[in-house]
């Protein structure tokens, strides 16, 4: 749930990063972290587990500067990607106003991926929304591996198997090094904004 | 959730009045989803309010999943005694979330007491 605040013009979003474990959820966030200014990012909050798996979720709030005088102020989730977590990622989710579905190329997270993504349907379904209506990103990560010997996925077949319903932008990114990063930052932004604005102080 | 300047002004001046004059050092109240709608107190500039909010709304919903373990729907409040500082949550209504830090020379009692007077006052301001 978007909070807008007239009496300081400010209006807080909040992103969710979705994916299966090991896709490259808190590698976006450290990533945009490590690019941004002190002045524009907030500090980075992250409850991992030893072997640096989201245990709960990570919390990256950032500035984005303003749009119609409002100041943009965005905070950016990442959820626990394993399966057993279910429960946390819908924890996570509640109040959400835009998605970036982070998708893993490796062939092998095939089924992880698009189970990841029918979890993402059914639990924004749970807080009363269809992720249909919602500001949706799809990044196709780690597309380095693509010019390794590891079987992967192509775009296209990623594009079959999890963006035929959605219709949603894609992106491709290698989150470790930036390359895709802030193109999907700066989409999911502009769309969340837009809906927030439509839904609450247009009532669209 | 739209706030207006004077909705926020009303509650901080509930939250000064019935809180902070008793010394407790920094309120807030917060929204399910971890968003700060309120901010009163000496500590406004030194604290990870952010942190702070997004833990506390995260905090609530995984220890309502261990109030249905136990039959119970929900609890609606939690409080946390550290060596100096404690910190106090209740919810107000569905949606809201009051956070009350404050030191050994404030006692648990008052603040449950002055937090259940001031929480219908502050859910009517922001909930309507």
């Amino acid at each position: 749930m978007a909070l807008i605040d007239l009496g300081k013009k400010e209006v807080h979003c909040k992103i969710v990063y979705y994916g299966a474990g090991r896709c490259g959820k808190t590698t976006n966030l450290l990533y945009v972290y490590n690019a941004m200014s002190d002045n524009d990012r907030g500090k980075m909050l992250t409850i991992d587990t030893k072997g640096d798996r989201t245990l709960f979720f990570d919390l990256l709030p950032l500035n984005l500067g303003k749009i119609s005088g409002f100041d943009i102020r965005i905070q950016l989730y990442t959820v626990p990607g394993q399966v057993m977590y279910e429960a946390t990622r819908k924890l996570v989710l509640k109040g959400v106003d835009g998605l970036v579905f982070v998708a893993d190329p490796l062939k092998v997270r095939q089924e992880r991926n698009i189970e990841s993504l029918e979890d993402l349907r059914r639990n924004v379904a749970d807080h009363g929304l269809d992720l249909k209506d919602m500001p949706l990103v799809l990044q196709y990560n780690k597309r380095d591996l693509c010019d390794t010997p590891v079987p992967t996925l192509s775009v296209e077949e990623l594009e079959q198997d999890l963006n035929q319903v959605y219709k949603a932008p894609g992106f491709e990114a290698i989150a470790t090094k930036g390359p895709g990063v802030f193109e999907t930052l700066k989409e999911i932004s502009k769309r969340t904004v837009n809906y927030v604005a439509n839904k609450h102080l247009f009532n669209k | 959730m739209i706030l207006t300047a004077k909705s926020v002004e009303d509650v901080k001046s509930i939250l000064n009045d019935k809180l902070i004059s008793e010394n407790v050092q920094t309120v807030l109240v917060i929204d399910g989803a971890g968003n700060i709608l309120a901010h009163v107190g000496q500590d406004t500039e030194g604290l990870d309010a952010i942190s702070l909010a997004a833990l506390t709304a995260a905090n609530f919903g995984a220890t309502s999943q261990i109030a249905k373990l136990i039959g119970e729907n929900d609890f609606s409040l939690l409080y946390h005694k550290g060596e100096k500082a404690n910190i106090h949550f209740a919810r107000l209504g569905a949606e809201m979330i009051l956070v009350s830090i404050f030191g050994d020379d404030v006692s648990l009692g008052l603040v449950r007491v002055r937090v259940d007077e001031l929480a219908a006052d502050i859910n009517k301001i922001f909930e309507g």
